[in-house]
């Protein structure tokens, strides 16, 4: 038993009687970064100094008894694509390498407020786009189940730490599946929340009608706690929902008696037959506490990857525009005008993916193809959101595989695009309808973690949390660990 | 329809990447492949469905127009790569 087998919560009361200072979880967390993130990869910048001087602030505080916020002295990892303010973040592009925020993402502002411990930031797939975190400018991230293997992404490194031991938690961005896809390959527990729960602001935007911020754990009730403390209006993000956040832990019941579960058949056709095996014993599980499942079709499951990929690399190309050379990054040598100063930054400051997608964006885009493909892809985007209002109109959750495979090599899909794109087949369709959705372990195939996806409406988190958390009473695989 | 190396030549001059001469004909390839699965949404009848551009139910999101406290200009010019009495510099626009 280490540090890293406490929930949160345990670890805040040894806190609180005595057993453990917040400068001891963070040294744990270096000294583990130390000894496997030569191997892993998950870190691109620690704050090694920031962060035990604000142990040692925290535990003064400790000492005079006042109040504490709700992640006191936890110390958490941020994907590198969220601002933090003096501390570089470069989304893992050449771009930003030198990039030192002027100010905090809102998530970031209420970790600060809520008193965790920010110890570094974590790699990823070039602004957030891949699904294998092969596309890192700096180093790849490898499986710490497997180090041949990737991690999943594009938070690769969020889902490694937590699975390495390297972070106690960690935040991460989800635009067509970059958290739950990760943690599934990984083992831990991720959380996207409904579009907008979450504020966006400060997260360097790649596809903003679908980006959003969650949480990556080691077990559901970090998940529901970390989500309490980020979750919430903001009105620096013009796409913030102004819902009531609802209290996520009491949520927690354990009881599923009754809960209507549909299974769609296009989430079990064609996905690894040990997938599958793991998916349906998992549903036996829930079926044991007295949930009913049910077969469902969501029809238009197989339009989802190409409809996203034309809207996410339209918005992305949009996005990224604003990356020139004028005003911040890597402003490229360059022997002309102004011109060249965009195309020289932009050309050599860019990785191959984001040039692809900023390229198929920009040609959807662009005068005559608009109406073929992008208004058409938004018009399958609806079409995809209309399976789940109905299927939601007689279900509670939507239960299947998180990904239709295990975690596969490194190097063995680069050069494929399209290959790789289909590896998000079950995790882009509920991005494109802003539901919610968690990844949760549910198995081992052939030594690799296969992660259980639990689908809600629109802003119940509440009951794919609570679906979550009583499955995994009655399992023990969110409790192994890789040996490293 | 099927993307020749001109119309890659000609979305890099509009997405203001220079490409090198490996990078077009990859580019053709590979955005031929996703354009050609992209294809597969024209199976879906969509004469009568409207797009979906955001799932929120949100309409303009306005606030008070108050004047509140922006950024110091000194933090701003603190990523600039050139920057000259408090302005951001660029090459000569006009020759």
């Amino acid at each position: 038993m280490t540090l890293f087998d406490l929930r949160l919560q345990e670890i805040q009361n040894k806190l609180s009687n005595k057993e453990l200072s917040v400068t001891d979880l963070v040294g744990e967390a270096f000294a583990n970064i130390g000894k496997r993130d030569e191997r892993v990869g998950a870190y691109l910048t620690l704050n090694e100094e920031g962060a035990r001087a604000q142990a040692a602030a925290l535990d003064d505080k400790l000492v005079s008894g006042e109040a504490r916020g709700l992640l006191f002295g936890l110390p958490v990892g941020v994907k590198d694509n969220m601002v933090t303010e003096g501390l570089r973040t470069t989304c893992a592009s050449q771009f930003l390498s030198n990039y030192n925020p002027i100010y905090d993402a809102t998530v970031v502002a209420r970790l600060k407020q809520a008193e965790a411990v920010t110890i570094g930031k974590l790699n990823m797939d070039e602004f957030a786009m891949g699904g294998s975190n092969e596309n890192s400018s700096f180093h790849p991230v490898r499986n710490p189940w497997d180090l041949t293997r990737v991690p999943g992404g594009s938070s690769g490194g969020s889902a490694a730490a937590v699975a390495a031991g390297e972070a106690y938690f960690t935040l991460g961005s989800d635009t067509g599946g970059s958290i739950r896809q990760p943690a599934s390959y990984c083992g831990v527990v991720g959380l996207k929340p409904t579009y907008g729960l979450v504020s966006r602001y400060g997260l360097v935007a790649f596809a903003s009608s679908l980006d959003q911020i969650g949480p990556i754990t080691k077990n559901v009730e970090d998940a529901a706690y970390v989500l309490q403390a980020i979750a919430g209006h903001d009105a620096k993000d013009s796409t913030s929902a102004n819902v009531e956040i609802p209290d996520y832990l009491s949520a927690l019941t354990g009881d599923v008696a009754g809960l209507r579960i549909a299974v769609p058949k296009e989430y079990l056709d064609g996905v690894d037959p040990k997938v599958k095996a793991a998916i349906l014993e998992a549903l036996c599980v829930l079926e044991g506490l007295g949930a009913v499942w049910e077969e469902v079709s969501l029809p238009h499951t197989e339009y989802a990857v190409a409809a996203y990929y034309l809207l996410a690399s339209s918005e992305a190309s949009s996005n990224l525009s604003r990356f020139d050379g004028v005003r911040y990054g890597v402003r490229a040598d360059h022997s002309g005008n102004l011109l060249d100063l965009y195309l020289e930054s932009r050309s050599q400051g860019f990785g191959p993916e984001v040039k692809r997608r900023i390229m198929l964006g920009t040609y959807a885009l662009s005068s005559g193809y608009y109406d073929a493909y992008y208004l058409k892809a938004q018009k399958v985007r609806t079409l995809i959101k209309q399976d789940f209002d109905q299927t939601f109109d007689k279900y509670d959750v939507i239960i299947g595989p998180t990904a239709p495979t295990t975690a596969f090599p490194l190097g063995s899909q680069v050069g494929d695009p399209l290959t790789m794109y289909l590896n998000d087949i079950l995790t882009i369709p509920v991005s494109l309808a802003g539901v919610p959705a968690l990844s949760v372990p549910c198995g081992f195939a052939d030594g690799l973690p296969v992660g259980l996806q639990i689908i809600g409406k629109p802003f119940d988190e509440s009951s794919i949390l609570r679906v979550a958390h009583a499955f995994e009473a009655h399992t023990d695989h969110h409790k192994q660990r890789p040996s490293l | 329809m099927s993307i020749q190396v001109k119309d890659v030549e000609h979305v890099a001059k509009l997405a203001r990447l220079n490409l090198t001469d490996e990078e077009r004909v990859m580019f053709t390839d590979q955005l031929n492949a996703i354009l050609q699965y992209a294809d597969k949404l024209n199976e879906l009848d969509t004469e009568n469905v409207k797009p979906t551009t955001h799932v929120l139910n949100l309409h303009n999101v306005m606030r008070e127009d108050e004047v509140k406290e922006s950024l110091p200009a000194e933090k701003v010019f603190l990523n600039a790569p050139e920057e000259e009495d408090g302005q951001f510099k660029v090459p000569a626009v006009l020759e």
